[in-house]
């Protein structure tokens, strides 16, 4: 899409037309002392010295090329092909814009619908939408969804305490004043069953993920049954997932989940504090009108050639205004390109390996652990990438000792949010993770076990 | 193209017909409101049970355009819903006197009273910009 800037002649007939002769006067209501503040700004730089300035505040991050990172929680080091960015650097496809408009938009709109493609067959599900922010904003629309679908007439939200805590924080601000109720996560140990006993006639959704935001899995038996008492008891099932474990995994679609969310970055989006990531939000098909976000949709032009569009655009707000689905129909195109292209990179061989890699490698990593005096694997049920692991002293301090004496980003401090199990981390292992890592991660944890004796060098 | 307007029926603002039989309402739209909406390509009806009053919004009428609330024009009980909608939305534009969308058994069907006939309702779109 273009940006044109208008010209001189331009802005001097539209002030005639609204009658003013100098810009400044359409801020003649802004008080005049806050018109042009005085900026304490420092003196402007060369492009050269921008890049170096930059380049030093950069270093002070530790990154993920530089070191280890056994991190998860959410965000995940997965391999980014080099095709991903050769694709989505491409000029037609680089922008942030969404393409309203299908006759100078077909190649956006095409690698769209291929990405909801892909992602319908990874998820099992019948839609995909053109995705949301995150996976964390893909769970509240899932929950507007839902509502939807039941007319209003249910507005209770059933969440597990496994479902990443943020998302759950975030489903809360983002439903304000939508007169929802959200329950199910005031105790940790809320399991499927305490979770079906809270579903009542108020109910719309339940809310679950697998692999759940400690790394258990839940078995596709298990799931089903969830589904099926969710189902019983008129509600509908969300199911958050990890698309990579999906590589190696049965899909949600396969066990009764109406709709599906998850977050997409780790589909060639590079890990980044803040973003930008990539809401997947898929659902069955006879829930179309409900849902949320644009729908790219192939078709056959006058001339009998394959084109697409945007379909359903009826449901948005562009079109219905306040009574739209959802308010938010921006999406992540350049994202969602992203996924496409990694996954048509990957294809499902390489993903099912990816998935492998990650969980051979992160149950090598927890079968060493266990053997380590005063930790403990915790968890009775299988496990995909991630794994909680019970220490012997504060997180804070141990992953300190990991970043300071052997460069590596230790786990997730779950102290904060699941305080019930003590001083615990959640670890996460990738392929992206080497033996060599591996075995220095369990060597550091070993000395970090005991309390540090600072030995004071003079020279 | 002339817009047929039904002389027993009664119109609102809003586009809806109504038609009492006893104190059952019949719903529908007005040749007027299928022929602005163009194409019809979905009607999501309400639920037969829905307890409903005068002014809510029970259906929704989609066509390739734009997606229309239709209103109740009258307080009672969802008693029967059109289903044969849902596989042939299109009906409407063929024959909207015909292709009624819901009834209410009406708690009050003095409520009709506010609505038009259909020369005030003709007069009424002939004041209305296109």
């Amino acid at each position: 899409m273009r940006y044109i800037p208008h010209t001189e002649a331009e802005r001097r007939s539209m002030m005639e037309v609204i009658g003013i002769q100098d810009i400044d006067e359409l801020f003649a209501d802004v008080p005049a002392d806050v018109r042009y503040p005085q900026l304490d700004l420092p003196q402007p730089m060369t492009e050269m010295e921008v890049m170096r300035e930059l380049d030093m505040m950069a270093a002070e991050n530790a990154n993920l090329r530089e070191f280890a990172s056994f991190l998860g929680a959410g965000a995940y080091n997965h391999f980014v092909p080099a095709i991903v960015d050769t694709v989505i650097s491409r000029g037609e496809f680089y922008t942030a814009y969404t393409p309203y408009q299908p006759e100078i938009s077909q190649g956006t709109l095409q690698a769209a619908f291929e990405y909801q493609s892909m992602v319908a067959a990874l998820t099992g599900m019948e839609v995909v939408n053109a995705s949301h922010y995150d996976g964390a904003t893909a769970v509240a629309e899932a929950a507007i969804m839902a509502v939807n679908v039941l007319r209003h007439k249910r507005r209770t939200i059933v969440v597990s305490p496994s479902l990443h805590p943020q998302y759950r924080q975030v489903l809360r601000t983002y439903t304000q004043g939508m007169e929802m109720k959200i329950v199910g996560d005031e105790l940790d140990g809320n399991d499927f069953h305490a979770l079906i006993d809270l579903c009542d006639k108020d109910t719309a959704l339940v809310i679950v993920q697998n692999p759940d935001f400690l790394g258990q899995l839940h078995t596709p038996q298990e799931m089903q049954d969830l589904a099926d008492a969710v189902h019983a008891k008129g509600a509908l099932l969300a199911v958050a997932t990890d698309p990579i474990a999906l590589g190696l995994l049965k899909p949600p679609g396969d066990y009764g989940a109406d709709i599906v969310t998850a977050e997409g970055h780790v589909l060639g989006n590079s890990v980044s504090f803040g973003g930008p990531y990539l809401g997947i939000f898929a659902f069955r098909k006879k829930y179309v009108r409900k849902s949320s976000g644009r729908l790219v949709g192939e078709t056959i032009d006058v001339d009998g050639k394959k084109g697409y569009v945007l379909t359903l655009s009826t449901r948005e707000q562009h079109i219905r205004r306040e009574k739209a689905t959802s308010n938010i129909c921006s999406n992540q195109a350049l994202n969602a390109l992203a996924a496409a292209a990694y996954l048509a990179a990957m294809g499902k061989h390489g993903l099912r390996k990816v998935a492998e890699l990650s969980w051979h490698k992160a149950h090598y990593a927890a079968q060493q652990i266990a053997q380590l005096d005063g930790y403990e694997v915790v968890g009775d049920k299988p496990f995909f990438k991630e794994f909680v692991v019970k220490c012997p002293r504060p997180v804070a301090e141990i992953n300190q000792y990991l970043l300071e004496e052997y460069g590596i980003i230790g786990g997730y401090d779950l102290s904060q949010e699941y305080p019930g199990l003590g001083d615990a981390m959640l670890l996460c292992v990738t392929e992206m993770n080497a033996r060599e890592e591996i075995d220095d991660l369990v060597t550091a944890l070993g000395e970090a076990a005991a309390p540090m004796i600072r030995l004071e060098v003079t020279l | 193209m002339t817009l047929k307007y039904d002389p027993t029926l009664k119109y609102a603002e809003t586009d809806e017909w109504a038609r009492a039989e006893g104190d059952i309402v019949v719903v529908g739209i007005s040749d007027y409101a299928q022929d602005a909406l163009s194409d019809i390509v979905y009607v999501e009806l309400p639920e037969v049970g829905d307890e409903v009053s005068a002014g809510d919004a029970v259906a929704t009428v989609e066509s390739v355009k734009a997606a229309s609330d239709i209103l109740t024009p009258v307080s009672g009980e969802i008693v029967e819903v059109n289903e044969a909608l849902d596989d042939a939305p299109e009906v409407i534009n063929e024959d909207p006197y015909g292709a009624w969308i819901f009834k209410v058994k009406a708690s009050d069907l003095s409520e009709l009273d506010k609505l038009m006939d259909a020369a005030a309702y003709e007069a009424f779109n002939a004041t209305r910009e296109h």
